[in-house]
């Protein structure tokens, strides 16, 4: 309770009214105002309020049309069905390199992190080449070989979205449980051989008890991104007519043509999906509920490995071909078809050009989707990082009146569905509140705030964390103001996570659809949206050769990253 | 005139009254050790002498400069009380060498750079710390880590030093020799050091002053080390100081008898006025304080002897219960080692008579 107030008085004992503690909390509060708070309430306050009355009749509308009733229900479906296997397949795979003795583990794991990188809309639009139930190349090929009259695979279905989907999100579980398995110590499943359990005893009553904290987060994770998420089954789902929500929400906006009954109507279905979110939190709140273990100590420690025996080998093949079939297939297939001189040539080298690649850099449009891009991760990296370190500082240090509020403010946003914030966005920025920014690139850029806020604010409160407040007040008594303090002491301690933080917002906001799509203006395509208009416009192989060419970018952005975090270590 | 002075301190946390009027002055360069158990509002009290935590009420002075006074609204912001700091977590910044460490309260003064490197490698050199200026304090172990602080604090600050449990997190042994080394530098110095701490032992060590608080956050004497050992004016701060033995005593007639359970002992000794009428008493000694002498009538068996190299540590029964006694090295070899199963006699030097606890009575 001390510590709680040991800040507090800091402010008091300044001595002036207007310290620089109450600058900084009444610019968090204002900042998170604007950009979160205005545009839910914009959404709230157009799905309930029609010419300035309170109704239930625009949501009721949209219950009762069978569309909108049968995208929920896919949206549900395709949710839980992806945390479902999304979770089985993350657990078995982090047991795997986490806690046996399979060969190859280092070099598998950083490629089993992968497709956390990959956009998943690309990934889709690789599976769409490949199984597309009419012209996919995998399905002609089949159909060729074996006679057969009609497609044996078609990806253009709930389960093929599912299947992609999974691929792109078990990492989140993966991840999260191979850091908590190797973080465990070790005596305590030591202590349960030694008790007398064997082995598979000690994994089913032991390992795996300890590890379900981890397991719950990384599959609360899987299920807020599926059901938030836009790309797949766009790009797989339309051609069909399998809506989800967010996809329809973008469907009611392209086809009204920006009036704003359609804005209206996504407003309400927007409203729909955040109860869809919000109810499958609260589910998976109840079943998943568990109390916090102390279990994971914070040193690395060589766990038992498990010997595996006969099974190494085999279960080796099955993570080769895993890896095979989500990492590598749609990747070359992406760098293949960017290569093919026109859609629907068969895979050979004599049809090969570079054509694509070069027109991607004469094109302008495409050339400024890239800068769009560019700048736009930029800023939205360097802005994000600034307010959530100052809204981490406040939370953290200043802890004033309302602290929770703040705290819940700069999270909301990321278990919003990127869609919904859009709609937001657009209610709030285009007019109606006497702020135009639409078509420019701004109002992506203050969605992208809003969105990925909560990012920097994360890593910025786990270093505050560290930062113990003995350090601060030492240098106050060696002669330095707060203001100095802060610039002398905590800043340079927290600079390595304020770094990350940039760059976790950088490394999604690059390839970003969900948002851009429905805010993007005729001067402000992003990458993400250029592929996909490329794409809808049938110019397949200029859409892969981007899509190529923002991999690339990609993964070598993140080698810079690993590069300048590897230096940072020591700090 | 006292050099620092507390004044009617009060600070409450919310409706936690830490400290109410709360007065306590220090003499210039001598070293005050206020000592008091965990989470008596020792800590805060320096916070306020600092400046990092506003009393709700009081005055406090130093060389009669006026830090803060809630009557006159006086608070003067932290960093221009130039007092050097300690902390328990040395509070040394990871991020800056140990030159950088040490010469911050420098720079802070705008100091010119040759005078700040001079008075940087002199001051590393009292803390023996000249070879590391260059090192990162995650290169150093806690005690040199704790010397930057040291170092940093004295360059804050010549006059006024304040050191809150600054030797808890190192080892054993590394704590006697921190304590004779800012002994050391408080003797060259000339400093005046306010020394914190939970622990008596360090604070008989250092301070030429103890003033020890109860856990209510009430000083309850002030005095030189001999006049707490000896003289201690509350069975608290007897009992807080080191290992006591406590013995109740009954009034029977006109004298009083050690109620030892099973039996009862006239007591031989004198008991003195102030305390004379009370019908149940309790005597307190220290282990030290009893020897063996055969000729004693109160009886005793030795349950189990321990030798501690400089001195015995017994275990012995008295009657039903169970009580310490320490005998030096010396007095061992001169009187001989009591065996452990032997009985022997108990002579009590130096008692201390406390009225018995309520529920005892």
């Amino acid at each position: 309770m001390i510590n709680l107030r040991r800040n507090k008085d800091l402010a008091a004992v300044e001595g002036r009214r207007i310290g620089l503690d109450s600058i900084m909390t009444v610019l968090a509060f204002v900042l998170l105002l604007v950009i979160v708070v205005i545009p839910i309430s914009m959404i709230i306050y157009n799905a309930f309020f029609f010419e300035g009355k309170f109704t239930f009749g625009l949501i009721v509308d949209q219950l009762t049309r069978s569309t909108t009733m049968s995208s929920m229900w896919n949206t549900v479906k395709i949710g839980g069905l992806v945390t479902l296997f999304g979770t089985i397949v993350g657990v078995f795979y982090a047991w795997l390199l986490g806690r046996s003795n399979i060969p190859g583990k280092k070099l598998m794991r950083s490629l089993f992190t992968i497709p956390y990188m990959f956009p998943p809309f690309l990934g889709a639009m690789a599976w769409d080449l490949l199984l597309n139930g009419r012209s996919g190349y995998l399905n002609r090929w089949l159909m060729q070989t074996f006679n057969l009259s009609s497609a044996p695979l078609n990806i253009n279905t709930v389960w093929g979205i599912v299947f992609v989907e999974i691929s792109y999100y078990f990492p989140f579980v993966f991840m999260q449980v191979v850091s908590a398995l190797e973080r465990m110590d070790p005596t305590l499943e030591e202590s349960a051989r030694i008790a007398g359990a064997k082995q598979g005893t000690v994994i089913r009553t032991i390992t795996l008890p300890l590890v379900v904290p981890a397991i719950s987060a990384g599959a609360l994770l899987i299920l807020i991104s599926s059901l938030a998420h836009f790309g797949v089954p766009a790009i797989l789902g339309f051609s069909q007519g399998i809506f989800t929500l967010p996809t329809r929400i973008f469907a009611v906006i392209s086809r009204s043509g920006g009036s704003f009954e359609g804005i209206r109507q996504a407003a309400a279905l927007s409203i729909l999906l955040v109860i869809v979110v919000a109810l499958a939190l609260l589910l998976q709140r109840k079943v998943l509920s568990s109390g916090g273990y102390d279990i994971i100590k914070g040193k690395s420690m060589r766990p038992t490995l498990i010997n595996l025996r006969g099974a190494r080998i085999p279960l080796f093949i099955v993570a080769l071909v895993t890896l095979v079939v989500i990492v590598i297939v749609p990747l070359v297939m992406i760098f293949l078809v960017g290569l093919v001189r026109a859609y629907g040539l068969p895979l050979r080298p004599e049809n090969f050009t570079l054509a694509n690649y070069a027109r991607i850099f004469t094109t302008s449009g495409t050339v400024d989707s890239i800068k769009n891009s560019l700048v736009l991760a930029i800023s939205a990296g360097v802005i994000s990082m600034v307010l959530g370190t100052l809204i981490a500082y406040v939370v953290q240090k200043i802890k004033p009146k309302g602290t929770g509020v703040l705290e819940i403010l700069s999270v909301l946003p990321y278990s919003i569905p990127g869609t919904v914030l859009a709609i937001g966005v657009i209610l709030a920025w285009s007019g109606s509140l006497r702020v135009n920014l639409y078509n420019t690139l701004w109002i992506i850029l203050v969605a992208y705030i809003a969105r990925y806020l909560s990012f920097s604010m994360k890593t910025s409160s786990a270093a505050l964390l560290q930062v113990h407040p003995s350090l601060e007040e030492a240098a106050r008594t060696c002669g330095a103001t707060h203001t100095e303090s802060l610039k002398d002491i905590t800043l340079p301690l927290i600079r390595p996570a304020m770094i990350s933080g940039f760059f976790l917002i950088f490394l999604p906001a690059m390839r970003e659809v969900t948002t851009s799509v429905l805010l993007y203006g005729p001067y402000t395509r992003t990458l993400g949206v250029q592929i996909y208009s490329l794409r809808d416009a049938g110019m397949m192989p200029q859409a892969a050769a981007l899509g190529s060419v923002a991999i690339v970018l990609i993964i070598v952005i993140n080698a810079i990253v690993n590069a300048i975090t590897a230096d940072r270590k020591g700090v | 005139m006292a050099y620092v002075r507390f004044e009617n301190i009060s600070v409450s946390y919310g409706d936690n009254q830490v400290l109410k009027n709360f007065s306590l002055s220090l003499e210039k360069n001598e070293i005050m050790c206020l000592v008091g158990p965990s989470g008596c509002g020792k800590t805060t009290l320096v916070r306020c002498l600092l400046g990092l935590t506003r009393p709700d009420e009081g005055e406090i002075y130093v060389d009669d400069r006026c830090l803060f006074s809630s009557k006159r609204r006086i608070n003067v912001p932290a960093e221009r009380r130039g007092i050097g700091i300690v902390f328990q977590d040395y509070a040394v910044w990871p991020h800056l060498t140990v030159k950088e460490n040490v010469a911050y309260p420098m720079r802070k003064k705008r100091m010119k750079k040759e005078d700040i490197d001079r008075r940087v490698r002199d001051v590393l050199k009292q803390v023996s710390m000249s070879e590391y200026i260059n090192h990162l304090p995650g290169q150093l172990s806690g005690g040199q880590q704790q010397r930057v602080a040291i170092a940093r604090a004295l360059m804050s600050s010549d006059d006024l030093i304040v050191m809150d449990e600054p030797i808890t997190n190192l080892d054993a042994k590394l704590r006697d020799q921190m304590l004779n080394e800012i002994r050391d530098i408080q003797r060259n110095l000339g400093t005046t050091i306010f020394y914190i701490t939970h622990d008596q032992k360090a604070a008989l060590h250092l301070g030429d002053q103890l003033a020890i608080m109860n856990e209510k956050g009430e000083l309850v004497q002030i005095g030189s080390d001999e006049d707490i050992i000896l003289r201690p004016k509350s069975r608290f701060i007897f009992e807080f100081i080191g290992v006591t033995n406590f013995i109740p005593l009954k009034r029977v007639d006109s004298g009083y008898k050690l109620d030892l359970g099973r039996e009862m002992i006239p007591w031989p000794e004198s008991v003195p006025e102030d305390v004379e009428q009370i019908k149940l008493l309790e005597m307190g000694t220290r282990p030290n304080d009893i020897t063996f002498d055969d000729a004693s009538p109160i009886r005793a068996k030795v349950k189990r002897a321990v030798f501690l190299g400089s001195e015995y540590d017994y275990f012995i029964e008295l009657g039903d219960r169970e009580i310490r006694v320490q005998q030096s090295t010396l007095d061992a070899a001169l009187v001989g080692v009591a065996k452990e199963g032997t009985e022997v006699g108990l002579r009590f030097l130096n008692p201390h008579y406390y009225e018995a606890k309520r529920r005892e009575a």
